[in-house]
């Protein structure tokens, strides 16, 4: 069956306001006590058994963030956060120190299994039901606070590539840990990085020592439970010389009336001649049709092409949260290095995106690409916000950009806002930008064709995103364009 | 044997403007008939309520095909059913391969009907031999939908949609419309491929040219929303003669 075809069938099945990962699981939890102070970061320091540094590390943040402002010049609109009144830390009631996946509580498999993810590694190794050649993929799944299972830590083992909770990283590998966490995203950057830095329960670490080619895709699923409860994790990633790594991210939360937060700090380093791909399907819960509930999605993501040659891929799809604020870029510090930028950002309701990236070209022959898709639907409004700049030093530094939007009905807004500063005369800046509408001439040619109203807007959507989608890995690919014709679903008609 | 397609005293309006005031055409099995009339007579409008195009409103008779009342069916029923509309202008479909959005049309089709879907080996098959007669390279059919395509091969890819799907009414709008006489030759020469005693066909056009290479079972004259004269294909030729001029006043 095409995909356009079963992406369609599975939005049949849907109510318009039915978000499919809208379900809540009921299980025990731990919580720190409401409100952010001090105290609230030495328990989850204490929490965590850390070491010593690690608490002084975020304290330090901690400190820094009472004297932030919360940033405005986004174009989103949201009342006041109040950061007393939400939790910071919440997790399972089990023990999060788990030898096996049958310690981990069976409500928290149930509710991975809903999602789809394959935690149960011995099931997928038996290999019973494995298709020829499917790539396989390490999960880890973090719950809230917590991260409650990595699969194929064994087999990683073996390759030398570290893949693990950052929780335990930073007791098992403080070395690294040391070295690098806060050495792309300072302590100091923004004011949501500032407040993960001192709150920040968990996340992946990974770390591809010189050399090695990862040899699966690793991936990692975020799933706030918890009611009240920011979201606060942490990924660094290192591919050392030569090295490869390609890492996907997926995250989904219950339906609920109240916002919930979400801040997380993404950090990769790629040293000479190494690659990072980095893929997101984000999809945490949009709000209802009225606008009601909906995550607050204010991410920092940053890339530092360290060495020569070193390379750093972004590719996002991001169909979910009520408020988007998220600018995954690329440092392009080693000469001929080379940052990209693959975007998908859909809205729909009253959701508001304002996404974007900023490549920096700070080595010589450094390359840049941006190919972003912005879809709004319904009464959304959809932001692409971008930056690149060159440093004097940066000869012959190129970008070239991309950016499309596509509008369905005349209540949503599409806007393009980029930034392009050159220090330098060799640089070579490109931009293109199109914005246009699906047209009723379009439509109804498709539906002329036996096509249903839904299938054409699916049909012309997947065409619309084609690039960017072909950047994803095979298996999120098939599962984004489902999520593209769900996300639109009630957006005609 | 009742009609294929029966029009009766139909009246459509676009806003406030009554475009069709009464309006009259029955269409049988394994006939061709050209509809004819100078700009703003109806011919486009009537090819657009035929294949349900939103923004018309019916405000008086009736549409039966094959028997059934094909103004209470949605477009895509009403394709599923068999009427096929040639656009005079068809749309560009970036991203969207021509092979999948062949695909993906021809089984929506099918799947409506209750029939299987085609398998990828005998769907492949089909095109290509389809392809071929319209000489359509395959190179196009990779090609995002009509993008990029000059008039002649988006009036071809319209006649290659055509033969895939089978319709048993197909309607031509303007087919003529941008065609220099090659680019004409080829895709009328792959209509009159399907021309079948099973098939019906309405050939809209403002010119007697077209006529020569799809020849006409019947003609009618519309001017001002209805049909003032039908004959035999020598009307046609009538009419590049003495224009539409008379028929205005008679409207009138």
């Amino acid at each position: 069956m095409p995909a356009e075809l079963e992406t369609v069938e599975r939005v049949r099945r849907i109510d318009v306001d039915q978000y499919r990962y809208g379900f809540e699981t009921i299980i025990e939890s731990e919580k720190a006590p409401k409100g952010l102070s001090e105290d609230t970061v030495r328990f989850i320091s204490e929490k965590k058994n850390e070491p010593a540094w690690m608490l002084e590390w975020r304290l330090e943040a901690f400190r820094r963030w009472q004297t932030m402002q919360e940033p405005t010049w986004a174009r989103v609109d949201y009342p006041k956060i109040d950061y007393q009144d939400l939790y910071y830390y919440a997790a399972p009631k089990k023990k999060p120190e788990l030898a096996s996946l049958d310690e981990v509580d069976p409500e928290i498999l149930k509710t991975y299994e809903k999602l789809g993810i394959p935690l149960r590694e011995q099931e997928i190794l038996a290999g019973v039901v494995r298709p020829e050649g499917e790539r396989r993929v390490a999960v880890d799944a973090v719950f809230d606070s917590v991260s409650v299972a990595t699969t194929f830590q064994k087999e990683l083992k073996q390759a030398g590539v570290i893949f693990m909770p950052i929780s335990e990283a930073i007791r098992e590998h403080p070395d690294l840990v040391k070295k690098y966490l806060g050495s792309v995203v300072p302590t100091s950057d923004n004011f949501f990085a500032t407040l993960n830095s001192a709150v920040f329960s968990d996340g992946s670490f990974v770390y591809v020592p010189p050399g090695v080619r990862c040899p699966m895709e690793l991936s990692t699923y975020f799933r706030i439970n918890e009611r009240n409860t920011g979201q606060f994790e942490r990924t660094l990633i290192i591919a050392d010389k030569g090295a490869y790594v390609s890492y996907l991210e997926g995250c989904t939360a219950p339906q609920r009336d109240e916002n919930q937060l979400h801040a997380a700090v993404v950090e990769l380093v790629a040293h000479d001649d190494a690659e990072i791909k980095y893929s997101t399907v984000q999809n945490w819960y949009p709000g209802n049709s009225e606008g009601k509930g909906g995550v607050y999605n204010f991410v920092t993501k940053r890339g530092d092409c360290r060495g020569r040659n070193s390379k750093i891929s972004w590719t996002q799809v991001e169909t979910g949260s009520a408020i988007t604020w998220k600018y995954p870029s690329c440092i392009l510090r080693g000469d001929n290095s080379r940052g990209e930028f693959y975007s998908i950002a859909i809205s729909n309701g009253y959701q508001q995106v304002d996404s974007g990236t900023k490549m920096i070209h700070l080595g010589k022959n450094t390359t840049s690409r941006i190919i972003s898709k912005g879809i709004a639907a319904g009464k959304s409004q959809n932001t692409y916000r971008g930056l690149v700049s060159a440093h004097r030093k940066a000869l012959g530094a190129r970008n070239f950009t991309a950016c499309d939007s596509l509008l369905i009905g005349d209540k949503c807004g599409a806007h393009t806002v980029p930034y392009v500063e050159a220090k330098n005369a060799s640089a070579l800046f490109e931009h293109e930008a199109t914005t246009s509408k699906i047209s009723e001439d379009v439509l109804f040619y498709c539906v002329q064709r036996g096509l249903s109203q839904e299938e054409a807007v699916g049909l012309v959507v997947n065409g619309f995103v084609k690039d960017v989608l072909q950047q994803l890995p095979m298996e999120f690919a098939v599962e984004a364009q489902k999520l593209i014709s769900i996300s639109l679903e009630g957006s005609v008609g | 044997m009742s009609a294929l397609l029966e029009v009766k005293n139909l009246q459509v309006r676009v806003e406030d403007r009554e475009i069709l005031h009464g309006l009259s055409l029955t269409v049988n099995k394994g006939e061709v008939h050209a509809i004819m009339g100078p700009n703003g007579s109806g011919k486009s409008t009537l090819s657009h309520v035929i294949a349900g195009k939103p923004g018309y409103e019916v405000t008086g008779g009736e549409i039966l095909f094959k028997g059934e009342d094909l103004l209470e069916m949605s477009p895509d029923e009403r394709a599923a059913k068999g009427v096929f509309l040639a656009f005079q202008y068809p749309v560009e479909i970036p991203g969207v391969a021509t092979m999948t959005f062949l695909r993906t049309a021809l089984n929506a089709q099918r799947k409506a009907r209750g029939e299987t879907e085609l398998s990828t080996p005998d769907f492949l098959k089909k095109v290509r031999e389809v392809a071929a007669s319209l000489n359509i390279p395959q190179d196009m059919l990779r090609r995002g939908v009509n993008v990029g395509f000059s008039g002649g091969e988006k009036k071809r890819n319209e006649v290659l949609q055509m033969a895939l799907f089978q319709p048993s009414l197909c309607i031509l709008d303007e087919m003529d419309s941008g065609l220099d006489i090659d680019a004409l030759r080829i895709a009328a020469d792959g209509v009159n491929a399907l021309r079948s005693s099973d098939r019906a066909m309405v050939v809209i056009t403002h010119y007697q040219r077209l006529l020569n290479y799809i020849v006409p079972d019947y003609v009618h004259v519309m001017s001002k929303g209805r049909v003032v004269k039908s004959g035999g294909k020598e009307l046609a030729l009538e009419l590049e003669e003495s224009g539409y001029a008379q028929f205005e006043e008679q409207a009138a």
